[in-house]
């Protein structure tokens, strides 16, 4: 889908202690010491902290809550509770939303299409994860002792709100919803694996349909696929992987430095794409630092009883396509 | 790419673990654990417990040390590095039990921890019960056949 006028006009970002203390630590509009965000439970925390993003966003834009016409945004907790109870504290129409970690694309592509469509005059988009709350919901305690595979990832704790409007720096051109694929993946541990043909499938798709390819933009960021799926996107897709001097990157390895930090595969989460895409690619978009990118948010469609039940991983990958104005 | 080439690839991606890091730091943790258990049940007999009661002892203070450390935080990172070796002593019983209490504590007594504290450790008693029963009653079939 092709959009008109649907502009990135602000961005606010909120992470966790890890996320400071990684390379794009510098760059969050806030970072908070305390895991719990002044709450009494992991969930209230995530909530907290999406909350808080949404109203950063608002000051930074100079706005007032009623300013905006719907609030887009979804986490990865049951019932989308995170994003949900923050909207209970905002007196604005709200659209809960549930792509696993593509939930931060999902939204800006649906906040670009209601502005650019005249439904909406001012979106906001919005996505969280928390490294705690997603631990008790998709593993074990946080005081469990047990060792990780090498290749499970680490999910952020971190929130990303984007305001979308007629005018901005940036601007959303054009989108792809993305199909739900799998290969066969069933280890939980190993999502970046299960991710990457999704990612690999909507970008291919993307190139097809539009007549570009990955040479007409300066980054293709995909959302979490950690080390192991980007090595394996890049192989599905004949390029060279993150990091190897291409144009390919991924937040979960952006966010994380995996060699200082134990994190595994790095980042993983609705609030890796959302924290990096608003503190790092906007940014790098406003000031032209960079022309032209896509953003593939890429998500795992699983749930805990789906992995007891041994099924496959569902995964899927929208994707947005954003230029400097 | 069909899915049983891809699952082969995505296989062959894996990074391993380090399986000699690993049984390295399992092995002389799990046996500091062990050499700990032997200390504290040296420490009751000297003090005057019988043999059956020191090693009961020895269990309940392990039990109670690592609930503790888990409490206190520690015991999940020890055993990110030590894995099997804090895993397997009955440590590992205790910090099964105590983590998803200690979690579920905002969900109050009963609907968070009475229902929460057994959901790593619950299939452990419950299929090593039955296996007692099990062994109880082929025991019993022995002594009946042994007269």
């Amino acid at each position: 889908m092709c959009f008109e006028r649907a502009y990135i006009a602000q961005c606010a970002s909120v992470a966790g202690k890890l996320e400071k203390q990684g390379p794009l630590g510098g760059l969050f509009d806030m970072t908070a010491e305390d895991s719990y965000f002044g709450m009494d439970s992991w969930e209230q925390a995530e909530s907290e902290m999406s909350r808080i993003a949404v109203n950063m966003l608002l000051k930074k834009a100079s706005l007032d809550v009623n300013d905006i016409d719907v609030l887009l945004g979804g986490d990865l907790l049951n019932q989308c509770t995170a994003t949900g109870f923050a909207a209970n504290s905002l007196p604005v129409p709200f659209l809960g939303l549930y792509n696993a970690c593509a939930t931060a694309a999902e939204s800006l592509l649906l906040g670009a299409a209601l502005v650019s469509a005249g439904y909406a005059g001012r979106a906001v988009a919005a996505a969280s994860s928390h490294f705690c709350s997603s631990e008790r919901q998709f593993r074990f305690p946080l005081e469990y002792g047990s060792q990780r595979p090498p290749f499970s990832q680490n999910t952020v704790t971190g929130a990303g709100a984007f305001l979308i409007g007629q005018s901005g720096p940036v601007r959303i051109t054009r989108a792809l919803i993305g199909k739900v694929t799998e290969k066969g993946i069933k280890d939980a541990n190993n999502m970046g694996a299960a991710m990457a043909p999704a990612a690999a499938d909507t970008l291919k798709n993307f190139f097809e349909l539009t007549g570009t390819s990955p040479r007409d933009y300066d980054a293709v960021v995909t959302g979490d696929l950690g080390y192991e799926g980007s090595a394996l996107l890049a192989e599905l897709l004949g390029r060279e992987p993150c990091g190897a001097g291409g144009n390919f990157c991924d937040c979960g390895l952006l966010i994380y430095d995996r060699e200082r930090q134990d994190v595994h595969a790095g980042g993983s989460g609705c609030g890796c794409s959302a924290c990096v895409m608003a503190a790092y690619f906007w940014e790098k978009l406003r000031r032209k630092e960079i022309k032209r990118m896509l953003l593939a948010g890429t998500g795992a469609l699983l749930s805990p009883r789906t992995v007891m039940q041994k099924q496959v991983i569902p995964c899927i990958a929208h994707l947005v396509e954003a230029e400097a104005v | 790419m069909d899915k049983n080439a891809y699952s082969k690839l995505a296989a062959e991606r894996e990074k391993r673990s380090p399986s000699l890091k690993d049984c390295t730091f399992a092995f002389l943790s799990g046996g500091a654990v062990c050499a700990l258990g032997q200390l504290l049940k040296e420490l009751f007999s000297a003090l005057g417990a019988e043999t059956g009661t020191a090693f009961s002892l020895v269990s309940v203070t392990l039990v109670f040390a690592a609930g503790l450390c888990t409490g206190l935080g520690f015991y999940d990172k020890a055993a990110r590095v030590c894995g099997a070796g804090l895993f397997v002593p009955i440590t590992g019983f205790s910090n099964a039990v105590t983590s998803p209490a200690i979690e579920a504590r905002c969900e109050g007594a009963v609907t968070g921890v009475g229902s929460e504290i057994f959901k790593i450790a619950g299939p452990v008693i419950v299929y090593g019960n039955i296996a007692s029963v099990l062994y109880g009653v082929i025991y019993y079939i022995y002594l009946c056949a042994a007269g």
